[in-house]
Order: structure tokens, then sequence, then C-alpha cells
């Protein structure tokens, strides 16, 4: 088993909350073990890299430092895909260039921060659990099930995107691939959920842009839930703290300012795992969720 | 010498013509839509070293025009104005003249980076659309975008204590581009979230607003950072005048 520290970055802390409680709860229940990373730092998000890309390259280089320098892990997990792909991302380029290499350890000696050396790995929740587990071992786990709940899984951009910094993705048989992703998909259809034919799996729901260009972001989003709704999911299924706190606002502005009325339930991947694991909705955090969704999981005879 | 393809659909250059003989050849029908002619001189031959120089833009040089940027851009199937192939073909003729008739969308790419993905010559649009919006901001050709501004009060946050804290960025941001924070939707999304929440939970979101969360061990790292950048934005503009005094 690899040994893994999990980072939550500013957005589990903030309002990816229920994400944050839903990961814990669920990867406690599955006998999986992780711990904190220590002190962390912001990753950098979206923003920080159009300030000056070394940024971003340095910020998440010092994550990935604390966990095999400070604490002697393998690798570090994120369930956020706007960290994930910064943590990658900085792989990346402090793999394939010396001068970023040498510019990052000579900012780290200079800041008394721990010096990234190369030697740890990067994993999405949703690759640690196929890692270690697998739809398999998720079945073997189960106390009840997801009932047949159609659900549209949508991984965003930035967990397929751009490709050149996942080498893991699309190898072939078993590993996930980046215009196709299937994991989530995987793991779901194991709880007994019905995924349904998403063809916006990997759209981009204008996350960068949720405030300085809310038309835009109103308008991407509300392509995903319509989408969902033709696909003919009830529920779409979310990996990303942003992406999902982007659905859930403007649905409610495309409701609020031009009367658009959208019955998609957005949770988070982790929540329906969890459900179907037993844990309470409270446990998950649903109740903290936008979008109301206990009647229908009432309804659906998956919580009483 | 190149005739630019949007020029040559500006409607004031049109020629339209009920009936049209040339050189002894009735052509009317056929061919009475006639172009002005254009001749552009205006060429700026070191305006793509100058993108270069902006975070971003370094890779702009490997274009080869394919268009699959603009075929897969998530913001072009919004607007085909928006057109990141287009103003890659004017980096490099160095047509400034043209790129600043867009000047107003080129900030709103979403940076989903489908183009990245795609480009088979890496040239990384998705940067480049970032370089060309801080380039017009630098030249005064736009204000500040609200993106930009975003980006800037978020930096400001992580540089002071290693971390952000969503309800300050959105509160700072707001303030910064003159905006109400009571919106409609905002208030009612803000409703919505706190209509099923414990009590705990919104004084856990209480402490989180005013105990800023903080990297404990952030130290010098910010101001290191800080002055990094500030010497890489400095040299980068002295590279800029160099290549402007040089021509
Ligand atoms: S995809 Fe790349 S090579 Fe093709 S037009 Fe766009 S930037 Fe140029
Ligand atoms: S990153 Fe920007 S330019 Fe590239 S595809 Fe997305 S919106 Fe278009």
């Amino acid at each position: 088993m690899a040994k893994v520290a999990y980072y939550p970055g500013c957005a589990l802390e903030g309002s990816g909350g229920p994400y944050d409680r839903s990961t814990r709860a669920l990867v406690k229940a599955l006998g999986l073990e992780m711990v904190n990373l220590r002190d962390y730092s912001c990753c950098g998000a979206m923003e920080v890299k159009n300030v000056h890309p070394m940024l971003q390259t340095y910020l998440s280089a010092r994550n990935l430092a604390i966990a095999s320098e400070q604490m002697g892990l393998d690798a570090v997990m994120a369930p956020c895909n706007g960290c994930y792909h910064n943590l990658k991302k900085a792989e990346f380029e402090l793999a394939t260039s010396d001068k970023a290499m040498q510019t990052v350890q000579e900012l780290a000696q200079k800041a008394d921060d721990p010096v990234y050396k190369g030697d740890v790995r990067t994993l999405h929740l949703l690759e640690w659990l196929m890692e270690e587990l697998g739809p398999e071992g998720i079945k073997q786990r189960l106390t009840k099930s997801l009932n047949g709940i159609k659900i549209a899984n949508y991984y965003g951009c930035m967990y397929t995107r751009p490709r050149q910094i996942f080498p893991e993705k699309d190898q072939g048989p078993g590993s996930e691939s980046s215009y196709q992703p299937h994991f989530m998909d995987d793991l779901l259809a194991a709880s007994g959920a019905v995924n349904v034919d998403y063809p916006l799996k990997t759209a981009c729901c204008g996350g960068a842009h949720t405030l300085s260009d809310a038309d835009t972001s109103t308008q991407l989003v509300l392509n995903l839930l319509q989408s969902a709704e033709d696909s003919g999911a009830e529920v779409i299924a979310t990996e990303c703290p942003t992406c999902h706190s982007g659905l859930e606002m403007h649905q409610v502005r495309a409701e609020k300012e031009f009367g658009i009325k959208t019955q998609v339930k957005v949770l988070y991947f982790t929540q329906l795992l969890g459900l179907a694991m037993g844990l309470s909705p409270r446990k998950l955090g649903i109740h903290e969720n936008v979008s109301d969704s206990i009647d229908f999981l009432k309804e659906k005879g998956i919580i009483g | 010498m190149a005739i630019h393809e949007k020029s040559l659909i500006e409607s004031d250059r049109i020629m339209e013509h009920e009936s049209l003989v040339v050189d002894g050849v009735d052509v009317s029908g056929h061919w009475n839509t006639m172009i002005k002619p254009r001749y552009i001189a205006d060429y700026d031959d070191d305006f793509e070293k100058i993108i270069q120089s902006y975070g971003g833009g370094e890779n702009v040089h490997r274009c080869w025009q394919c268009g699959s940027c603009t075929n897969s851009c998530t913001v072009y199937a919004l607007n085909t104005d928006f057109n990141p192939r287009y103003w890659i073909y004017l980096t490099r003729l160095g047509l400034k003249e043209e790129l600043i008739k867009d000047k107003d969308i080129i900030w709103q790419c979403v940076s989903c980076n489908k183009c990245t993905s795609i480009c088979p010559k890496d040239v990384r649009p998705e940067g480049v659309m970032k370089a060309l919006a801080h380039w017009l901001e630098d030249e005064g050709h736009t204000e500040t975008s609200p993106s930009h501004v975003f980006d800037d009060e978020f930096w400001a946050q992580v540089e002071k204590t290693g971390r952000i804290e969503d309800a300050h960025v959105i509160m700072n941001f707001f303030k910064k581009t003159k905006q109400p924070l009571l919106q409609p939707w905002l208030t009612a999304f803000t409703t919505r979230m706190i209509k099923h929440l414990p009590f705990a939970h919104l004084i856990r979101m209480g402490l989180n607003f005013v105990f800023t969360p903080r990297t404990k061990s952030w130290g010098r790292t910010g101001k290191v950072l800080r002055d990094y950048v500030e010497g890489e934005k400095v040299a980068a503009r002295q590279r800029r005048q160099q290549i402007k005094e040089a021509a």
C-alpha cells in the first residue's frame, strides 16, 4: 500500500467542506490509510500562474517536498482537480526542465523550505481508490446500494488536461483515459448506480471565471446541466470542489436571473460512494450541499 | 505583404455592383462583388518576441496554423469572435492593430486547456491567451480585466499567509471591481447554502473568516517568491525595452 499524504488544499478547507468530510469518512470506512500533509500551502489554484508561472510550480513543489522530505511518504493524494492538476504540472515541468528544477531548489534554500528532489508522485483520490481497491474491492465492502440511480459522471477539465502532464493516462486497458475518463464511472457502477452516456464529461464549467465573467460560466454550467438531463441523469457526480461549487452557484443564478430551472442534483462522488457504504448523509456533508438531494435520496430508498 | 483574412470581409471594403463589366467581359451576377484591395504596412516584426517575454507566451513561434486550438476551444463555441488560432497568427505577423480590435474578449479564456492538450506543436495556446491579455493591459489598450483583479487578489493572500480563505477573496474582489456584494443570485445561493447547515458548522466558517488560515512554516517564503517574481518582471520589461530600442 502506498504511503499517502492527504492534501486538501484551500478549497476543501473552505467552500468544498462537504468534499473534505465525505473523503475522510469514505477513506476510513474503506480501511485505507492516509496522513494529513503537514502545514501545506495553497497550490496556486487557477490564479497564481497568471501572476507568474514559476509561483505555481514553486508552491506545488513545496507541498510535494513536505511529503517526501519531511514526512517520508511516497505520494500526495489530492481530491481537488485544481490541486491535482497543479501538482502534476509541477512534477512535469521539473522533470522536463533542469532550469526550472534549479530555480525551485534555489528558492527553497533561500526560503528555508524543504527542497524538492522529485521522488514523490501525485494521485487524484479517484486514482488512489482504483489503485488500492478497484471496482471489485469496492463491491466487497458495500453494505448498501445506489439502487440504480442514474448518474452523469462529470470529470471537468483539470483531471484530464493538458494530457501531456499525465504520463500514466492513456496507457491502454486498466489505465485512465484523458479523452474518455472512466474511473468514476467504474466505481459508481460497482456501487449499484447506472451511468448514463454523458457527452460533456470533460467539458469546462468556466470555473476560472465563476465571478469575473459570470455570464460565460452560467452558460457553460447550463450546458452541463441540460446535457445531463437530456442524457437521462438524475444526479451529476463531481470530483472537484470548484466544478461542484460552480455547478451549484450557476444553477441558482440561471434559476434566479434567467428563470431556467434544472432538476438534476449535484453530489460529490465521495458522497455517493459513502452512501453505498452505509455512511449517514450527515457524516458525508450532504446537508451542506446547496443542491438539496435529501428528498430524492429518500425516494430512491438510499437513505431512510 | 500579406492580405489579411478578416480585413477582406470588413463591410466598408466590400463593393457590390448591380452590373459590372471588366475588360469588356460582363461579369454581372457572377463576379459583381469586389473587395477593395488593402496593403498592410504596419507590421511590428518584433511583436512575437514581445509576447514571448510574458509568462505563457514562450512557445508562440511554433504555431503552424492547423486550427486545432480554435476548433476545440470552449469559448469559441459560445462566441466565434474568440479565436486563439487567429490571434496567434496576428502575433506572428506582428499585426498589433488587428489584434487590438479583439482586446475586450481575449481575457475571457477560461483556461480549460483543450487547446494546449490538442496542439500538435506544443504552443500552449492557453498561456498565449494570458500573455496577450497581459500585454494589452500593460500597453494601456484595456483596463485591468476582472479576471486579472481576481488573480492579483488571490496571490496577495497567498503571498501573505500561504493560503487563501474563500470569503475574503470574494469580498475583496467585489470591492476592487466595485460590484455590490448583495447580488440577488449570490444572496439566494448563500441562503440555500446555510439553510441546512448545523450551527457548529456556521461557527467554524465564521472562525475561519476571522482567523484566516495560514501556513505556519510559511516564514520567508512569501517574500522570497515576491522578490523573485519582481526580478523576473523587471528583467522581462528590460528585455522588451531593448527589443523596442533595437527596432
Ligand atoms: S493548435 Fe497549435 S499549431 Fe495548431 S493553430 Fe493552434 S497553436 Fe497553432
Ligand atoms: S484554454 Fe482558453 S483558449 Fe484554450 S480552449 Fe480553453 S478557453 Fe479556448
